[in-house]
């Protein structure tokens, strides 16, 4: 008989190295992470909610016209009105973390999975790695890493929600037409000049749905982060299920629909003014 | 010395090419180094030079690697052997940034399908070229607004691209080739993918635009006709290898090999075309009818003949307009004016037998049937415009 192959205790050494090693750097993401929450928090929880509902319906608007404005009203006046208006915008600012760094990290990631087809097989796998793991299982060692609270809930949240950032932009850049590459190319394009003139502008319809994606992922960890103490709206539906109040639970998750019906449809048509082509 | 100079110049696809590069000088057969090696000769030892100011056609079949070999000439593709000397420079040997600055400055291109920047408007579009040479805004627009004015854009620069017809969108794809000035154009097929019509319109221009440039253009097509209008010489090409250069009237009468003169006759026209392609319906009268109505009938037709035919429509002769005048006044009758010894050919004669017939007649030839009935008539106009490959055929009946 093989005996069983020690994963899980390599694995515990791995972290524990990583802990003890470079734990300055993980408290530099910290503090970084920390410190954009919580100035999402404030940006978002100061003002009167009134006053910030007012701003989304006409962001909604400047975006996306009549209809999707009218819902961002309406549905955030419901929000507040059954009283989650200050736990659904923490949740907001911890997806609008969570989505800004996606993007920063994911957006060059996927530029550099389309510049070569030997970093696409490296990085492919690897994001299948972290869409399929069960998400529960990496939240462990983020609360190693980074304690309990919002950090660790958006490292979770942007390692599962990350991935169609990177995917889209990869597949984005690697759409434009090569006729068009070619003529990039024929005039003495550098490669710098071709990605910033041609293929960025081009792929941005694309990249727009991958964030679109990341967005609503993120969204979907809420529950998930409030179990290693991320605040937000989450809780209350984490206190509904343990506690088997359907009510609140229905209320509390429908907050989530809201909010997530306003982003998926103010990104989404950021995405389709891209593409009919407008100035 | 000549503007672009290639010897030897080869590709060949595949992994590991070089071991092919021997094979090939030996003599093999692209075929055979197929089925022995999986690789794909693309070009075949290329050798010619081009003059300054003239416009060099590369002709051949589509897979004959004329797309392939007119990409070595600005490395878009690299070579797997040869030389390809610009203004003596060897660009096979240049480093990337040397190869940017020749196709920055010396050679440009246009593409078959135009590959216009969707997302750029038409004068952006012409200006970038030197856009990313960096040349400050105001001097590139008035660089690329003269480059659209030379092709007849002017007052389109705000468009996209996609609000243009194909022509149009070529004429962009011209501008934006000579906004930089450079010594030497490509154009891969720019014209195929254009209606018939319009390419001819194109070919004009670029013949017109040429003489006051004096550019040096590379043109790649797989249309004969084509080249033969434009070319000041020709390249033909078969399997990768060059197999003939020379001027047009060179290839046409002095075909180097067996498969130049199967191209040049299968694309003659004049061997494929028949009296039925080219020929119109005629004016028709009866005998019976007097010379005021054969006059009526020419007036209202714009010709100055009528067929006159009997009943069956057999062809008795053919009335003139002077003659029918004449007999007016004097009080005659059709068949006194009649001209019976009218040229005739049948409608599957083909077009290069009927040269000599159709240039000494007095009247169109006419088109009769076995039994001598009169099917239509060849005007000299039609001959010449399907010669020159004009899709405005009918057919009489």
């Amino acid at each position: 008989m093989i005996p069983k192959i020690p994963l899980s205790h390599w694995v515990d050494q791995f972290v524990e190295w990583l802990d003890t090693h470079i734990s300055p750097l993980f408290d530099l993401i910290k503090a970084t992470i920390g410190f954009t929450v919580d100035s999402f928090e404030w940006v978002l929880t100061m003002p009167p909610a009134l006053v910030v509902i007012l701003i989304f319906t006409a962001l909604a608007y400047a975006a996306a016209r009549t209809r999707v404005a009218l819902f961002t009203l309406l549905g955030f006046l419901l929000v507040w009105n059954l009283g989650y208006w200050d736990v659904t915008m923490q949740t907001l600012a911890l997806v609008l973390t969570a989505a800004i760094i996606s993007i920063v990290l994911g957006v060059p990631l996927g530029i550099l999975s389309a510049s070569s087809n030997r970093i696409q097989s490296i990085v492919t796998p690897v994001l299948d790695f972290m869409q399929t793991m069960p998400a529960f299982v990496y939240l462990l060692p983020a609360v190693s890493f980074f304690s309990l609270g919002m950090v660790p809930g958006v490292v979770a949240s942007v390692i599962f929600a990350i991935p169609p950032t990177i995917r889209l932009t990869n597949l984005g850049i690697r759409q434009v037409p090569k006729d068009l590459v070619e003529a990039a190319d024929a005039f003495g394009s550098t490669p710098m000049q071709k990605l910033i003139k041609l293929e960025i502008p081009l792929a941005v319809p694309t990249i727009m749905a991958g964030i679109n994606q990341t967005i609503m992922l993120s969204l979907s960890m809420v529950v998930i982060s409030s179990m290693i103490g991320a605040q937000g709206v989450g809780v209350d539906v984490l206190r509904a299920v343990t506690q088997t109040e359907v009510g609140v639970g229905f209320e509390a998750g429908l907050a989530v629909v809201i909010l997530a019906v306003v982003l998926d449809r103010v990104t989404q048509s950021l995405v389709q003014n891209k593409r009919s082509g407008s100035k | 010395m000549p503007i672009i100079e290639v010897k030897g110049l080869t590709k060949i696809f595949g992994p590991n090419p070089k071991r092919a590069i021997a094979m090939l000088a030996k003599g093999l057969s692209k075929d055979r180094i197929y089925q022995e090696t999986k690789l794909t000769v693309g070009v075949n030892q290329a050798s010619f030079t081009i003059e300054e100011g003239e416009i060099f056609v590369i002709m051949g079949l589509s897979g004959s690697g004329k797309s392939t070999l007119v990409r070595l000439l600005n490395r878009l593709i690299d070579p797997t052997d040869g030389q390809v000397l610009i203004q003596g420079k060897d660009i096979v040997k240049m480093s990337k940034e040397q190869l940017r600055e020749v196709r920055r400055k010396q050679i440009s291109m246009v593409f078959q399908k135009f590959a216009l920047f969707p997302h750029r408007s038409v004068l952006e579009n012409t200006e970038y070229g030197l856009e990313i040479q960096g040349i400050d805004k105001s001097e590139r627009r008035k660089k690329a607004m003269d480059a659209l004015e030379l092709v007849g854009l002017k007052n389109w620069e705000n468009s996209r691209p996609d609000q243009l017809s194909g022509g149009m969108q070529q004429r962009v794809g011209l501008a934006r080739g000579l906004a930089n000035d450079p010594d030497v154009l490509l154009m891969d097929e720019a014209f195929s993918a254009l209606d018939p019509l319009i390419r001819k319109d194109m070919q004009d221009e670029l013949l017109e635009l040429q003489s006051r440039m004096k550019k040096t253009i590379v043109f790649i097509t797989h249309d004969l006709d084509e080249a033969l209008r434009i070319g000041d010489r020709i390249a033909l090409m078969k399997d990768g290898a060059i197999v003939q250069i020379g001027t047009p009237e060179e290839i046409m009468t002095n075909p180097a090999n067996e498969y130049v003169e199967r191209f040049v006759e299968d694309v003659d026209l004049s061997k494929v075309l028949t009296a039925s392609h080219v020929m119109k319906r005629p004016v028709t009268i009866t005998p019976d009818k007097g010379p005021r109505v054969a006059l009526q009938f020419m007036k209202e037709h714009g010709v100055s003949n009528v067929y006159v035919v009997d009943g069956a429509r057999k062809l008795l002769g053919v009335v003139n307009a002077e003659d029918a005048s004449q007999a007016v006044k004097e009080g005659k009758k059709l068949t006194d004016i009649l001209i019976e010894d009218v040229p005739t050919v049948t409608a599957d004669t083909f077009l290069h037998e009927l040269f000599d017939q159709v240039s000494q007649a007095k009247v169109p030839l006419a088109v009769v049937d076995d039994s001598g009935r009169l099917s239509g008539i060849v005007i000299r106009g039609a001959v010449l415009a399907a010669l020159a490959g004009s899709t405005d055929l009918e057919v009489g009946s």
